[in-house]
């Protein structure tokens, strides 16, 4: 246990002074501004349609920007570019040491295997932690600002909603985090597992749930993968998927079998990783 | 001073139908400084990677301070540096030494003290992706001296480094293994491993091809004698000692050099024409050579003794 406290400490080091982990964090944030407030409000203000938000009335987009639907604007990017935001930043995590040398370095230390690669899933942890807490504090400021602007509704949501809603965005972006961390820990390299785990999240999946419909066992199958359990996850909490909606956002599974299956990813990517690590040859 | 530190039997580990290492029997006993020659892809470094349990031997075993090669409490009694410095390249010097204290669970004094043994404590603050290849080597080699271990292994460890570099390398190294710790070094600079290493082990093919004293390993000092005829200056000098090579023409007379006036009398006394007579400086580069070269086959076969 103290080992593992030690390389989660040594981990958190590393990726804390990492400019790349800032980039990843910062363009989540930037994206959810964007998709959240900027072009919602905007469209508000100006009455015109945009991709994202025609048809909607105004009063519905007002209230998108309040802070009551924060838990809804919080969660809608995480099955798209939140997802694949953070498999770059578990492959990086990942993947980036081997071709340094540096986890060859760090398995000399002493700490177990075992233990290095626990502690490092765990300092990724507290990264996409952070990074959750830091949108739900953005969204509640720009949210309470717009709505003194506006002299709207200042209620904040309700302390169950605001959780469920920071711990589904968590759970997602959790899943895709370790998800591109085995990839990375497989693939041993940053472009490679960065390339498949993109395409994987933001295209196969999306490709395989159209071939369901034609195919009943294909359609079956779509319903335990990653991208359809975080899309259920949220879609569940209210957010509004289908073509009007937020992309990626499903009602395949119900709440619960969506909770259960991302819940038993996030167990299960770690696990692999760990025996693979443990494994291998580092060469 | 005899207590093995590390003991291969057997080690042997096999890409595919490639041995890289081929029954390697090493032991490297405490407070000496042991050095790993052989050419380069001779599978030096294979070894080493086994030695630390960064890679599974094939077959065979390694046994370091009396545990399993790579297990958690034999290697935090165990600094390296293997196949140069793998650091992150974002983080200064001193942040990825505090990486590795963090992993160990060392204090942070500890980083400056490895920061200063190897002269980098001026530009610890400086990102690693800057430095220059020597320096990279220094932080390597800082990061195996983290926390005193009793082992160190050192792969290369004067790659990339100046002559003024190198020269500090081997002092740092001979002041370790005054410390009591114990060095495994490997090298392909025979001079550097003659210079500061207790024993060495030849490699070679993955095969470990001899391992001794280097004192052993040079062998007797000879005197390297031109006279003609050679078969009568042989007979003469074996006289003397029953120890003489024939190599070119030329005798290699285990004599020490305080004997040469004494041999020079007796061939010129048989009427012989002595041409030279001069001190054979054999380096551990001619008997690595010798051992590594297919040609050593051909030459030993003129042997006489």
């Amino acid at each position: 246990m103290t080992t593992m406290l030690a390389s989660t400490r040594a981990d958190v080091l590393r990726l804390r002074r990492w400019p790349a982990v800032w980039v990843v964090g910062a363009a989540w944030l930037v994206l959810m501004v964007l998709f959240g407030y900027v072009f919602n409000y905007l469209a508000y203000r100006t009455g015109s349609g945009s991709f994202a938000t025609d048809g909607m009335a105004g009063e519905l987009l007002l209230r998108s920007v309040l802070p009551g639907n924060v838990p809804e604007t919080i969660t809608a990017g995480t099955p798209m570019f939140g997802g694949a935001l953070m498999v770059v930043l578990g492959a990086m995590a990942a993947s980036s040491g081997y071709g340094w040398g540096s986890w060859k370095t760090i398995l000399t230390q002493g700490p177990s295997r075992t233990s290095v690669v626990l502690g490092s899933l765990v300092s990724l942890t507290l990264a996409v932690a952070t990074t959750v807490l830091a949108s739900v504090l953005l969204a509640l400021g720009i949210a309470t600002s717009l709505a003194l602007v506006e002299g709207a509704d200042l209620a904040l949501p309700a302390a169950t909603d605001l959780g469920r809603g920071a711990g589904t965005a968590f759970l997602v972006l959790l899943m895709w985090a370790l998800f591109g961390y085995l990839l990375g820990t497989l693939a041993r390299g940053p472009a490679l597992a960065v390339g498949l785990g993109l395409v994987w999240s933001l295209v196969v999946e999306n490709l395989l749930r159209g071939v369901g419909s034609l195919l009943s066992w294909v359609d079956a199958l779509t319903t335990v993968l990653p991208g359809t359990a975080a899309g259920s996850l949220v879609g569940s909490l209210g957010a509004t998927g289908g073509p009007e909606g937020a992309p990626g956002v499903l009602d395949t599974l119900s709440g619960t079998q969506a909770l259960v299956t991302v819940l038993a990813y996030a167990v299960l990517l770690p696990m692999i990783t760990v025996l693979v690590v443990r494994r291998r040859d580092l060469a | 001073m005899s207590e093995p530190v590390v003991q291969t039997a057997g080690l042997t580990k096999r890409y595919g139908p490639r041995i890289a290492v081929d029954e390697v029997n090493l032991t490297v006993r405490r407070g000496e400084v042991y050095g790993f020659l052989g050419p380069n892809g001779a599978g030096k470094t294979t070894t080493l990677r086994m030695v630390l349990g960064l890679i599974r031997p094939t077959s065979g075993t390694v046994s370091v301070l009396d545990g399993a090669a790579g297990s958690p409490g034999v290697m935090a009694r165990v600094g390296a540096l293997v196949e140069g410095p793998g650091f992150m390249p974002y983080l200064s010097g001193r942040d990825n030494l505090r990486v590795l204290a963090r992993y160990r669970r060392l204090a942070e004094a500890e980083v400056e003290d490895a920061l200063e043994r190897v002269e980098l404590g001026e530009r610890g603050g400086d990102v690693f992706r800057s430095y220059s290849l020597g320096m990279k080597q220094r932080l390597g080699v800082a990061a195996a001296l983290l926390g005193d271990p009793e082992l160190i292994v050192l792969d290369e460890p004067t790659n990339g480094l100046d002559p003024a570099g190198m020269a500090g390398m081997r002092s740092l190294v001979v002041d370790l293994a005054r410390g009591g710790q114990t060095v495994l070094l490997s090298s392909h600079l025979l001079g550097e491993v003659q210079e500061i290493c207790h024993r060495v082990g030849v490699i070679n093919r993955g095969r470990l091809l001899r391992e001794s004293t280097v004192a052993e390993l040079l062998g007797t000092p000879r005197l390297q004698v031109r006279a003609e005829p050679v078969e009568e200056a042989l007979a003469v000098a074996r006289e003397f000692t029953g120890d003489v090579l024939v190599e070119r023409g030329e005798l290699l007379v285990a004599l020490a050099p305080e004997q040469a006036p004494q041999l020079v009398r007796a061939l010129v006394a048989r009427g012989l024409e002595v041409h030279s007579v001069r001190r054979s400086d054999r380096s551990l580069e001619d008997v690595f050579f010798e051992m590594t070269a297919a040609g050593a086959v051909v030459r030993r076969e003129e042997t006489v003794s």
